[in-house]
Formats: structure tokens, C-alpha cells, sequence
């Protein structure tokens, strides 16, 4: 059982930070449970906290392939699974004209002419995998009914083959935006974790980590920023993601320090809606000058 | 194996879990044990975020879940030992000492000073026999820790010696504190929850403390925080419905055979009729009419329906809104236009909109009236009229007349009320004479809207 990358809830944090991954208690813990007990990992979270990172974090610190399935609206069996490749098949029994039907069926039904999608393909290998479904949410509720299949088990039926089952677990990551309500069945085979937005000491040294060059105050101011319009009421929250560009931008403008005229101009780095910027300008009070105390 | 004690206390959590609406099941649990026994009990936090991981299936569900964890898995027991020398002895010194660790942000101490804090201030009755126990806010009516904002501020400005240049950031202070304060608060409120589960048993703490999550909070007696937590969940929960009602639509456009069409398929194969044609529906949307209920008490529950269903516009081919208080008048265009801020709509209907005319009681008999008299023509035989409210006439005439002549153009009426349902009519409230003539449905949570939602809206 499970997929024996991490020796403790240390190990997963101390690899995942050697891969550039700065990972919450949460993280680490959930993690390493999902690689103990072998169960898929299932994580949500607004988008740009670093869902997908994880995944390919887990990949890079452990010496797996990543597998990666974009689940998009009508995505279907073929499309996540396998499918036979006709074109070949069609090919096949032109050259061999002369055989049987019953030579060419045995044939054309053979590994060589199935083409592997990202399900099977994490099933059937022999080295460490690990298989990332993303954005499982926008897939159709039929495919959420084959991933149960395939996660449960482990294990595939290809009706000319037989079943196919995984000599090696993979390591299983799910994410989602929660656009779309997954089933209780799927969420009952996973292992849950949320992905918030990290907390001040974490968010600071994420950024210290990812723009190099950057002084500790800027990074302080930058983080404080963010936070505070985290409380504000606004229709798209500044995300991990945004916290780095907004960092990284402020580097290039060669600003050392935060001051309203560089925040107004650079705000839009931050804030993806007019609406948002204008609340946002208020409530930081970016028109006051520096009238109060 | 896991020691018995701690199957037990498991258990006991789980079932506290779903007490309070988090439906963890015996896969969960089984889960959630083997997950101690690969981390051990060495770590709190890890043991919190074990079992969170195993135990809890979305977001909403995490502060239900910390606020049961911190009950059945505490800190300790008793009051907490300061790992500092000089331990407060008397209110002023407890000020003291937390003005300091809110300026250091040290989270720790302030865990640390929370639990005494409880321990000194929010004792109440004899002792701790069984008649008394310990208030969350008994301790911060004495505590007043929202007074040391200005102190803790002095104290930051003057430690990072910003007084010369005033920084941008030092704007943001006050805020950080304010959280900070706040955080704080939720401390006090789980130290005392503990402490009280020590002198009355986990399970009846359980129960009563532990603050139900977002989607089962009453509508009438939801606080500002909790309306404007709600508001927030307006946009997934009208995802999950708008999906929930075109899956429905979706199944149901399968409709009979069509044999003219079969037939002409068939030719293909010979006469043979292999794959059948289905006549599909024409999906309608239907129309949608909301009647709500502004008055101070209900406004809560009517705004946040009217969020829903504003969120789930493309869902219906027609909406048309009519709020009133003691007179009707269309809001449509109020809530249609009004995207950019909803935690508004309220007040600015009330205020742009005719339905207040005398004291702001509701008139439902008035309100009923007026709108059979010029609105009628809203209602056709396509239209679902929902109507929102507690039905409380404030001692007028329910004016029953109206609502059956509503009734009657309608397809279907559906009253939502957000009062339970052993209130209707008791008082003033006239809810079982109105539902008599129409559906009523109690709704009193998000939970029972989005159950009623997409049942009663036809598809």
C-alpha cells in the first residue's frame, strides 16, 4: 500500500522546499498521508494558491514522471483512458491481405495498436508515477464515474485485453476549483485538503523564495499589502500567484520601498477587476495623502 | 492496532462531526484512525490536519471541524502553565501582557494568555460545580481586548522607529492588529469551549457551542458576519444548483420515440430500425417571479434569496423581482443591474424603491393586494411565483383574495418561509392560512434553499 516517497511529515516538507515547493503544515501532513495510505489526494482551493505545483512538486522530489490529465468539458473515455488506434489497425490488415480473419483479429487487437491515455498509461507503467487530473471539476459527471473505477482499484478493463492492473500505485493528485460540485463518491475515496491562502511567514518567505533579489522590507511591505486586501470584500482575492508577480514587477520597476503612487500604478498586477481596484484604492486610502498621523 | 482510549475518543468526534452537519461516515473513520496511526500523537497540528484530511469533504466544513477538533482533542487540561516568570495576577497585568504579545504577534503567548484569561475572568456560578462553568463572553466583557488597539499601535510605531519617515505600510497596521485582536477573540472562545467541556462533558458542549456551519445558520437569526459569510457562498452554491438543473433538464430532454424519424433512419440500414430516433423537448426555461418580504426581520433571508436567485439568471428565460415592506414595487431592474455590489441591494432598494409608504411594518394583505392589482400581468401560465417571508400580517388582513388570484394564472406558487414550522401562525402570523391556498415550504437555511430550489422549480 501507498507509494513509500516520504519517511516522515519533516521529509515531505524539508524535499518539497528543496524543489522550491514552501509547503503548510496541512500540505505536508495530507501529503504524506496520501502516500502512506495510498489513497488519491483530492485538493481545492482559488485558483493560483499552488494546486497544481504540488503535484508536480511530489513528481520532482520523488524521481517520477508526471502523467497529466487536463479534464475539459466533454472529455471522454477515449479521450482519459485508451483507445485503439483504427488508422493502424486499417493499415495492418491491408498488408495482410492474404491472412485469415480469424490471424487478423487476434492481431490488430494487440498492445501495438492501443494508444495509451493518462489513465492508462499511470496504471501500466512499472516505474513511480505520479498521475495528475486537473481540473477534474470541469469534466462531466460520466468521467467522475470512470475515475472511480480506475482509483479505486487501480486497475482498468480493456474488454480485448482483460483487466489491467497496476504492478505500481501511483501517487494521486486531484484538483479542483469547486466550479462544479464533485461527487460524494469521489470525494469518499479521496483524502481532502484545501489549499488556502498561506499565512503571513509563510506567504514572505514563498516570495523571498521565488524572486530572488528582492530585500526582506519590500518583501514585508508586499505581503502586508496583500493580506490587507485579503480582508477586503473584493470579487477575485489576490492569490500566491499574484502576491509573486506583484513582487516580481516591483523588482523590475527597481522600487525599494511601498508608496501610494507605486501601489496605485502597479495595482492592477494584483487586482484582476476595475470594481476591485477602486474598493481597493479606498481602502487603503490611496488618495489620502499622508494627512493622518 | 490504535489503543481503545483513542478508538473511543474518535468515535466520539466523528459522531460530534455529524451532529453538526459534517457527514463523515464509517469509511471516513476508518480513514481517520489509520491516519493517527501513521502520524502518531506527537504533533497537535498534525494530528488536526490528519484528520481534517480524512474527515472533512469541503471547505465550509473546516471551522465546524476545528472548533469540534479543539474540544475532543485538547490542548491540555486545566489551566495553562505561562512558561514565563511573571504570570499576570490581576486584570491590569493580563492587559498588560497581551498588549505586549499582540504587538509581537506572538501566537503562542496569546494562545497561552487566552486560557488564562478564561480562567480568571470567565468563571461563573459555584466554582466549577456542576452549576457553573465558563463564558467566552463574561471573559472579553472584562478583557476588553478591542480597548488596547490604540496602546498596541503606539507601542509598534514606536518599536520600528517609523515615526520619521511614515512608511506606506504602517497604514495597514491598525487592520494587522484588529485581526490580530480578533484572532484572539476565537481563542478565548475555544479555551472557554474546552474548559466548559471539563466541567460538563464533551458531548453537551458539543452540541450547543460549536457554531453550526454556514449553510445550516438560521436565516433570522444569522449576525451581520454570517450574512455576509453567506453572501460569499452566492456564487458556488448558484454554480452547484445552475449544474444540478441542467443535468435535470438534460435527463429529461430523453424523451419518447420518434417513429417518422426512426423510419427514415432505418433506410440506411435496410429497413432495418437499428438506431431509434427520440423526439426531444424543446427544454423551457421557465419564468420566474419573486415576491419578497424587506421588512427588518426577514430582509436577511429575502436578500440573500434574491442574491441566489440573481446568481442563477440564465437558469430561468424571465425574472422579474417585487419586494415589499407595507407597499409593492418592482425591484427587477435593481437586481439585475446591481452586480457590482450586492451586500448593497437591500439598502438600495429600500431606499430607490416605493415599499415603504407608512411605518415599515410589513402589510402582507396590502402588499398582496397591490400587487394582484397591477402586477397580475406578470403571471402567466409558465410563470413560478416564489414568495418569501414569514407571513407575520402584524394583526392586518391576509387578504386571501390576492393570493388566490395570483394562484390561479400561476403554474405554481411556492411560499418560502424562513420561520420553523411550529411558529406558523402562532401570533400574528397568518402562514397557515396563506398555506392553505398555496405551497409552504419552511426555509429556514442555505441548506433547505438549495434542497427547495431545485425541487420545486420545474425544469
Amino acid at each position: 500500500m501507498g507509494t513509500g516517497f516520504f519517511s516522515s511529515v519533516d521529509d515531505v516538507s524539508a524535499k518539497l522546499a528543496e524543489a522550491g515547493y514552501l509547503a503548510s503544515t496541512a500540505v505536508a501532513t495530507t501529503v504524506f498521508l496520501a502516500d502512506r495510505l495510498g489513497k488519491p489526494l483530492l485538493v481545492e482551493g482559488p485558483a493560483g494558491v499552488g494546486k497544481t505545483e504540488l503535484a508536480k512538486a511530489v513528481a520532482a522530489v520523488s524521481g517520477s514522471r508526471l502523467v497529466r490529465l487536463q479534464c475539459y468539458e466533454g472529455i471522454d473515455e477515449a479521450r482519459a483512458l485508451y483507445e485503439w488506434n483504427h488508422a493502424k489497425q486499417l493499415l495492418r490488415i491491408t498488408a495482410g491481405r492474404e491472412e485469415t480473419w480469424e490471424d487478423a483479429r487476434t492481431d490488430i487487437f494487440g498492445e501495438e495498436f492501443l494508444l495509451r491515455r493518462p489513465l492508462l498509461t499511470a496504471i501500466s507503467g512499472t516505474e513511480p508515477t505520479v498521475l495528475l487530473i486537473d481540473e477534474t471539476d470541469k469534466a462531466d459527471m460520466e468521467v467522475e464515474g470512470l475515475l472511480l473505477e480506475v482509483l479505486g482499484d487501480f486497475q482498468v478493463t480493456v474488454p480485448e485485453l482483460g483487466t489491467i492492473t497496476a504492478t505500481r500505485e501511483p501517487f494521486v493528485v486531484l484538483t479542483s476549483n469547486a466550479t462544479r460540485e464533485l461527487s460524494e463518491a469521489l470525494r469518499r475515496r479521496c483524502l481532502f485538503l484545501h489549499i488556502g491562502f498561506p499565512d503571513e511567514e509563510l506567504e514572505r518567505e514563498i516570495v523571498r523564495l521565488k524572486v530572488p533579489g528582492i530585500n526582506a522590507a519590500l518583501a514585508d511591505s508586499v505581503v502586508r499589502v496583500i493580506a490587507a486586501l485579503r480582508a477586503m470584500d473584493l470579487r477575485k482575492l489576490p492569490s500566491v500567484a499574484e502576491t509573486i508577480d506583484w513582487a516580481r514587477t516591483l523588482l523590475e520597476l527597481g522600487s525599494g520601498t511601498l508608496d501610494e503612487q507605486v501601489v496605485r500604478e502597479s495595482l492592477g498586477v494584483v487586482l484582476k477587476h476595475q470594481d476591485d481596484i477602486v474598493k481597493a484604492g479606498a481602502g487603503l486610502k490611496l488618495d489620502q495623502v499622508l494627512d493622518a498621523s | 492496532m490504535t489503543a481503545p482510549g483513542v478508538t473511543e475518543r474518535l468515535t466520539g468526534f466523528v459522531r460530534a462531526l455529524r451532529a453538526q452537519g459534517i457527514p463523515a461516515g464509517p469509511s471516513e473513520t476508518v480513514d481517520a484512525a489509520a491516519a493517527l496511526e501513521v502520524l502518531g500523537f506527537d504533533d497537535r497540528e498534525l494530528v488536526r490536519e490528519g484528520l481534517a484530511a480524512a474527515l472533512v469533504r469541503r471547505d465550509g466544513q473546516r471551522a465546524v471541524f476545528d472548533a469540534a477538533f479543539d474540544l475532543y482533542f485538547p490542548a491540555g487540561v486545566g489551566v495553562p502553565e505561562l512558561a514565563r516568570e511573571d504570570r499576570p495576577r490581576d486584570l491590569e497585568q493580563l492587559r498588560d501582557a497581551l498588549g505586549a504579545a499582540l504587538a509581537e504577534g506572538d501566537q503562542q503567548t496569546l494562545a497561552q494568555l487566552a486560557g488564562l484569561a478564561v480562567d480568571m475572568l470567565g468563571q461563573y456560578g459555584a466554582g466549577s460545580g456542576p452549576g457553573g462553568g465558563f463564558s467566552a463572553h463574561q471573559t472579553l466583557d472584562r478583557l476588553q481586548p478591542q480597548t488596547l488597539i490604540t496602546r498596541v499601535l503606539a507601542a509598534m510605531r514606536a518599536g520600528s522607529g517609523a515615526e520619521t519617515e511614515e512608511a506606506f505600510t504602517d497604514r495597514l497596521t491598525r487592520d494587522e492588529i484588529r485581526r490580530r485582536v480578533e484572532g484572539f477573540r476565537g481563542q478565548v472562545r475555544t479555551e472557554a469551549r474546552r474548559r466548559a467541556a471539563e466541567v460538563r462533558g464533551r458531548e453537551r458542549v458539543a452540541k450547543h457551542a460549536i457554531a453550526p456551519a454556514a449553510d445550516r445558520v438560521d436565516f433570522l437569526i444569522a449576525s451581520r458576519a454570517q450574512l455576509a459569510e453567506l453572501r460569499r457562498t452566492v456564487q458556488p452554491l448558484s454554480r452547484k444548483l445552475a449544474t444540478r438543473l441542467a443535468a435535470r433538464r438534460k435527463r429529461t430532454t430523453r424523451g419518447q420515440i420518434d417513429l417518422r424519424r426512426t423510419l427514415r433512419r432505418s433506410l440506411t440500414t435496410g429497413g432495418v430500425p437499428l438506431r431509434p430516433a427520440y423526439r426531444h423537448r424543446r427544454p423551457g426555461r421557465p419564468e420566474i417571479v419573486l415576491l419578497c418580504d424587506l421588512s427588518g426581520s426577514v430582509a436577511g433571508f429575502a436578500n440573500f434569496t434574491m442574491l441566489l436567485v440573481q446568481a442563477l439568471r440564465d437558469q430561468f428565460s424571465k425574472i422579474r423581482v417585487f419586494a415589499f415592506v407595507d407597499s409593492t414595487d418592482e425591484v427587477t431592474h435593481l437586481v439585475t443591474t446591481g452586480t457590482a455590489d450586492p451586500e448593497h441591494l437591500g439598502a438600495r432598494i429600500l431606499s430607490e424603491a416605493a415599499v415603504v409608504r407608512w411605518d415599515g411594518h410589513s402589510d402582507y394583505g396590502g402588499a398582496l393586494g397591490q400587487f394582484a392589482d397591477r402586477w397580475l400581468d406578470a403571471v402567466g401560465p409558465r410563470t413560478s411565483v416564489l414568495v418569501l417571508g414569514d407571513a407575520r400580517t402584524n394583526g392586518g388582513d391576509p387578504n386571501l383574495d390576492a393570493l388566490r388570484a395570483v394562484r390561479d394564472r400561476a403554474r405554481h406558487v411556492f411560499w418560502l418561509n424562513p420561520e420553523r414550522r411550529a411558529l406558523w401562525s402562532t401570533g400574528d402570523s397568518a402562514a397557515l392560512a396563506y398555506a392553505e391556498l398555496v405551497e409552504m415550504h419552511e426555509c429556514r437555511t442555505v441548506q433547505q434553499l438549495s434542497t427547495l430550489v431545485t425541487r420545486l422549480l420545474p425544469v
